[in-house]
């Protein structure tokens, strides 16, 4: 950062330079674009979503607990029910599956690289790591549905697999988010200071204790950052989730079972924005409360781990 | 989680010294668990890659590039596509680079140190974990409905720089941050004003940092699907417009994937599909290659 102006006293400018302050300002109003950005996203996702919630016949406490989600009809049908936690159940199961698969993949692949893994190995294997963060995640849910699915299919069965299941989708996102679990993690071991591994080799420690007991427990902020980070990423995921998933909101909660068709939050946005319905409409304005929900979930994510990484920051 | 007591840690060394040939075997599992992690995630990308060329190879041909989306898989191409991703890209590129680069600049070099400059920090990285179909929505609002674009190429173009704007920003601050301050200060000694010495000096100075950070955010937003797909990019209708008009209906190439992996025939799903695939990643390839080559002979210097 620029400590050095011009400072006060003599060598201050002896006229007013109007064009400059012009140029500053505007360039304040670039940066402003981005608290506008915030702004924005808070007053639509919240005003489409009130607007939703004043139609008459849609009420926010059956969003928030009602067990089916059918938002296509008119609120006054029989069939109408608009009842949130088929979706986030949904988004939950893909989240859990995907985090069972990055977990130990991403920490494992950072304890490896940060403390095992040969200076010339690293070199080849974090680009090949940056390059699968950078896959398009539509490729993915490709991948998903024309590689994944049939392998589960033919091991677990045909039968027991249906074409759009959870476990596919799941797996999938957990790779996807392999990536960026294992950068922040290894970042968080690297910065855990050398003394620490050499006090623990002078105690005659052995390099698994070294790594699992000594840096692994030190870097342990960064590391919850990392998956909580990685959870924030697995929950917004839509591709994967919209092709390979299904389109299903599961009927009976809770559903656990991962060879099931399932309609996570982001794959009802798509479902519904592909469709014809008109703006105003109950199945429309609802991509905006599942939005609304999905963006509250994710932010208090993404402040939970900005904590974590602070308080790691502050350690070291 | 504290760190392991030295006594406790002292005794489970102990432990292990005294049990000397447990302790190897113990010690190469554990080597053995992390490598093999670490070589899932990269088989999986040799084995996306394989199977991609092997699904989509056989399916490209010039045809592939010149012809519009058909309902018949062996008429099908991407032309709309194609020229729909270089308009976004150009959208974008015109868009982010002077307000991502303006943004920069302030934060980096003239932005007192108050609240409201911690709150725009704040701000920005928060921004870059919103997910990116929840700027679908806000451009679905604002660009399509509100201001009135409607469907149109500019709507989707806006909304993928408001998405990639944050990454823009925050490389761009880097490459700014990695200039010397002496060129600052010399400038500054020269009696060249803040602006002066930022416009001429610094910003030069800091280029070859900021358009690799511009074209790796550019290379995000192509690859980008959901945002578009919720801010109006056509995907199940026949796209045989060449979109380069902003104001009127666009499609792109990650938004053809989409529709062909979902259509029902498997030509579409699999041979189709990854033809497609194949041309996206190649682009993002390119783009990829040229931000390396740029770091590179820049950073020797």
């Amino acid at each position: 950062m620029s400590q050095a102006r011009t400072g006060g006293g003599p060598l201050t400018a002896s006229r007013p330079r109007h064009g400059e302050r012009a140029v500053l300002a505007l360039l304040w109003l670039c940066a402003a674009v981005s608290v506008v950005t915030t702004v924005g996203i808070v007053i639509v996702l919240f005003g489409e979503a009130a607007s939703m919630f004043r139609i008459p016949g849609v009420s926010v406490i059956e969003f928030f607990t009602d067990t089916a989600w059918r938002p296509f009809t008119d609120p006054s049908s029989e069939q109408f029910r608009i009842g949130v936690l088929p979706l986030l159940n949904s988004t939950l199961l893909i989240t859990a599956l995907a985090m069972l698969v990055a977990i130990p993949l991403g920490l494992g692949s950072a304890v490896y690289l940060s403390e095992y893994a040969p200076p010339r190995v690293r070199k080849t294997i974090k680009p090949a790591l940056e390059t699968l963060a950078g896959i398009p995640t539509v490729v993915l849910g490709f991948f998903a549905l024309t590689f994944m699915t049939p392998l589960l299919r033919s091991v677990f069965g045909a039968e027991n697999v249906p074409i759009f299941n959870a476990a596919s989708a799941g797996i999938v996102v957990g790779i996807l988010i392999v990536p960026t679990i294992a950068s922040i993690a290894e970042d968080a071991m690297t910065a855990v200071p050398r003394m620490l591994r050499e006090g623990a080799y002078g105690l005659g420690a052995s390099k698994r204790h070294v790594a699992l007991r000594v840096v692994f427990p030190a870097a342990l902020s960064g590391i919850v950052a990392a998956v909580i980070l990685g959870f924030g990423r697995a929950i917004g995921e839509t591709l994967i989730v919209s092709l390979a998933a299904g389109n299903l909101p599961p009927a009976d909660l809770p559903a656990v079972n991962p060879f099931q068709q399932v309609q996570t939050m982001t794959a009802y946005i798509v479902q519904a924005v592909g469709g014809e319905s008109p703006r105003g409409s109950v199945t429309f304005q609802a991509i905006f409360a599942v939005g609304a929900l999905l963006f509250v979930v994710t932010f208090a994510m993404n402040l939970l781990a900005q904590r974590f990484v602070r308080r790691f920051r502050e350690e070291y | 989680m504290a760190i392991s007591s030295p006594a406790k840690l002292s005794r489970q060394a102990n432990d292990d010294l005294r049990s000397s040939p447990g302790r190897t075997a113990k010690e190469s599992a554990t080597h053995a668990v992390l490598l093999v992690s670490t070589a899932i995630a990269i088989a999986v990308l040799v084995v996306l890659a394989v199977d991609i060329l092997s699904d989509g190879a056989g399916r490209l041909n010039l045809d592939f590039f010149t012809s519009y989306v058909s309902r018949f898989p062996e008429e099908t191409g991407i032309r709309a596509g194609i020229t729909g991703t270089l308009s976004l890209m150009v959208l974008v590129a015109i868009t982010t680079f002077p307000l991502g680069v303006g943004a920069a600049l302030y934060l980096e070099e003239f932005a007192p140190r108050n609240r409201f400059t911690r709150l725009l920090e704040v701000n920005i990285n928060n921004l870059a974990g919103v997910p990116s179909v929840i700027y679908g929505l806000l451009g679905l609002s604002v660009f399509v409905y509100v201001i009135g674009f409607g469907r149109a190429l500019i709507s989707g173009g806006l909304t993928l720089t408001l998405l990639v704007l944050p990454i823009v920003i925050v490389s761009a601050r880097e490459a700014l941050r990695s200039v010397p301050r002496e060129i600052r200060a010399g400038g500054l000694a020269l009696g060249a004003t803040p602006l002066q010495v930022a416009a001429r000096q610094t910003l030069p100075a800091a280029m070859p940092g900021v358009l690799t950070g511009m074209i790796l955010s550019l290379s995000r937003a192509i690859g980008e699907t959901a945002p578009i797909l919720v801010a109006g990019a056509i995907a199940f209708r026949r796209a045989d417009n060449e979109p380069w008009h902003p104001f009127e209906a666009f499609t792109a190439i990650p938004i053809h994937i989409f529709d062909f992996v979902k259509r029902p025939q498997a030509e579409f799903q699999v041979e189709v599909a990854a033809a497609a695939i194949i041309v996206l990643m190649v682009l993002l390839l390119v783009m990829n290659s040229a931000a390396i080559v740029l770091r590179n002979r820049y950073s020797r210097i």
